[in-house]
């Protein structure tokens, strides 16, 4: 019974279902809150993607990625409010600003390997910080930025209400898990992984180590910028706490959770954790309380997360199925084709 | 003259914490191979035990820094139990994961009880020592003697005791340690717990000059990572070094360039060292 309601979730039909959800859900929910909290948890959501590109597929820990997703937000606050710039372009601006940043700093910091990039990434994280608390000149310090500019509509929408920016921030959502999903097919993708699974075996089969995993940085970062930006154009007031490091360890958390290096893990453990936090008010101070020993039971017990251990689990479950004689032959391929497809 | 002589000052006490805290780290690095984001945690838990026996408990200055250097001992040789040792075979991303996980727990728990709100510690050195101009607080003397007795301590430790020989050995060549018979377990548990020792030692040291808060250990660990870094990561040497040299760029820089940066001081000079040499400065090539 469990093992065809897993098969059911395994269909593409699935997907099709849980996009209908979420295209019907304003209209579902109670109230506007709710569909404010689930647009936050996309726009989260997006920026979890593109940590899984490094870190998930790739395997380097990026520490600084809550760093990125503030410089998107700041590119795009810092346009439109002081600079005059109307919001499309500054989003443009936003990303291209996160993707050439992500660039310096992973020609820098894709040389040192293991522990030295985690340390790397996390003091990167922290100047970015530093920078956007202390240069006030530019970015105004403490106070943060007021007054940026809602997204444009052409007249058609207005998306300084929550239904039509939730469609927006949807929109985004879809089109960046429609990315990834083609990006983990594509030779490139399994790029990612042959480095993630051992990067000197990666070097000698040809693989260009540098280039590709600094392809998988600015990726990464670029995720990290468009969730930014968008968190700007929704909220519309920023500050350097976007820059804090637990913004970072939040999203660890929730690819963790969902999942690391599959493709539907980072928008379950998102969404989960961030309607659980919603849902509980008392935790949202204290969550960390919680967060942390799940992050330390997760690596030791499901380093995989609740989809790697779906998958796992439902694989196991179709090899005892098959009789005897015939399980040879797909005992390796299958979990492989699956971890990258789910 | 004296404003230079006081940077001096300045930059001693800095490094004399740093390198402690920097110690406990390169300790855990050397053994074990994991870098500890838990470590800073360990030092606010450190502060706050402090701050905890001294101002409800009621005990002597001295005493709150020995029961607090035992707390935080016996609380990172459970880390180490619970969390380190069952990840030994994992690959390394997983422990980096673990450590932050008990960072967030850690403080969140700190939080918990005590609130986000800064406090000051009392010390039984509040006096100011005048040499011909040069102003010393008896706290920053204690700082740098407590430091230099220390390191000198543990240096008698590790290289006069057969004990201390066991993590030199496992530091060196882990195989050639179980093959003459070095307990792994035993090995790893002394480390987290002398490691977790000096962080409470150089926080109840460095509070009363300083604030206590949750987040007080944020900075820290990431300048005792740009300390390891710099010394070669295991180095015992290196982490005191390393920790003069980021506490007097500090003090300078924070004197002559500007304070508002000062702590991006050491960032900065990471960010350079490893653009230029990956490896670190004295690390000895590759593993």
């Amino acid at each position: 019974m469990l093992l065809k309601i897993a098969a059911l979730l395994m269909k593409p039909g699935a997907k099709m279902a849980m996009l209908a959800f979420a295209l019907v859900f304003p209209f579902l929910a109670a109230n506007e809150y709710q569909v404010y909290v689930m647009a936050t948890a996309f726009i989260w959501a997006i920026a979890v993607y593109g940590l899984n590109i490094i870190t998930g597929y790739c395997g380097q820990l990026n520490l600084a990625h809550g760093g990125f997703f503030a410089i998107g937000a700041y590119t795009l606050g810092l346009l439109t409010a002081d600079y005059g710039w109307s919001f499309w372009p500054a989003f443009v601006g936003a990303l291209v600003m996160t993707a050439v940043l992500g660039f310096l700093v992973g020609v820098v910091s894709l040389r040192l390997k293991e522990h030295y990039f985690a340390i790397f990434t996390l003091c990167v994280g922290f100047i970015i910080y530093l920078l956007l608390d202390k240069w006030e000149e530019l970015t105004h310090g403490a106070i943060g930025v007021r007054d940026i500019a809602a997204p444009y509509g052409f007249g058609l929408v207005d998306f300084t209400d929550t239904t039509p920016f939730y469609y927006l921030v949807l929109g985004f959502l879809v089109l960046a898990m429609w990315f990834i999903s083609r990006l983990s097919k594509s030779l490139l993708g399994r790029t990612f992984i042959a480095i993630r699974n051992g990067d000197e075996l990666a070097e000698s089969l040809g693989i260009n180590l540098m280039r590709n995993k600094v392809l998988a940085f600015v990726l990464s970062t670029t995720y990290a910028g468009l969730a930014g930006a968008l968190y700007a154009g929704m909220v519309r007031f920023i500050g350097p706490e976007e820059a804090n490091i637990n913004h970072t360890f939040d999203m660890i958390t929730y690819l963790l959770v969902g999942g690391i290096g599959t493709l539907s893990g980072p928008l379950l453990g998102t969404l989960g954790l961030v309607w659980i936090t919603q849902s509980l008010q008392f935790l949202e101070e204290y969550r960390m309380i919680i967060f942390g020993p799940l992050l330390v039971v997760l690596v030791i017990f499901f380093p995989r997360g609740i989809v790697g251990s779906f998958l796992t689990w439902i694989h196991r479950k179709s090899q005892a199925l098959v009789p005897e004689g015939k399980r040879k032959d797909s005992k390796v391929t299958p979990t492989k084709e699956a971890e990258n497809n789910a | 003259m004296n404003l230079f002589l006081q940077q001096i000052m300045n930059g001693l006490t800095l490094g004399s914490i740093y390198g402690l805290v920097a110690l406990g780290l390169t300790l855990v690095y050397g053994i074990l191979h994991i870098p500890n984001f838990a470590h800073g945690a360990l030092y606010m838990v450190g502060a706050f035990m402090s701050y905890f026996l001294m101002v409800d408990v009621g005990v002597h200055y001295w005493f709150a820094m020995a029961g607090s250097a035992a707390i935080v001992a016996v609380l990172a040789i459970i880390c180490e139990r619970l969390v380190f040792h069952p990840l030994r075979h994992s690959p390394p991303i997983h422990d980096k994961i673990a450590a932050i996980g008990i960072l967030l727990f850690l403080e969140a728990v700190v939080q918990m009880f005590w609130g986000a709100d800064f406090r000051r510690m009392s010390s039984p050195f509040t006096g100011i020592l005048n040499f011909d101009g040069l102003i010393i607080p008896e706290q920053r003397l204690l700082i740098i003697i407590g430091a230099l007795t220390l390191v000198a301590g543990l240096q008698i430790f590790l290289r006069k005791t057969m004990t201390g020989a066991t993590i030199i050995a496992m530091a060196q060549n882990r195989e050639g340690a179980f093959l003459v018979g070095i307990d792994a377990n035993r090995v790893a548990m002394m480390t987290f717990g002398i490691s977790g020792a000096l962080a409470a030692i150089a926080a109840t040291l460095y509070a009363p000059i300083n604030l206590v808060y949750p987040a007080m250990g944020h900075l820290v660990i990431m300048k005792a990572f740009v300390i390891i870094i710099l010394g070669g990561m295991g180095s015992i040497p290196g982490a005191i070094v390393g920790g003069m040299i980021i506490g007097f760029a500090e003090a300078f820089g924070g004197f002559y360039i500007s304070t508002a940066y000062k702590d991006i001081i050491a960032f900065g000079l990471l960010v350079v060292i490893l653009s230029i040499r990956p490896q670190g400065l004295f690390a000895k090539g590759a593993h």
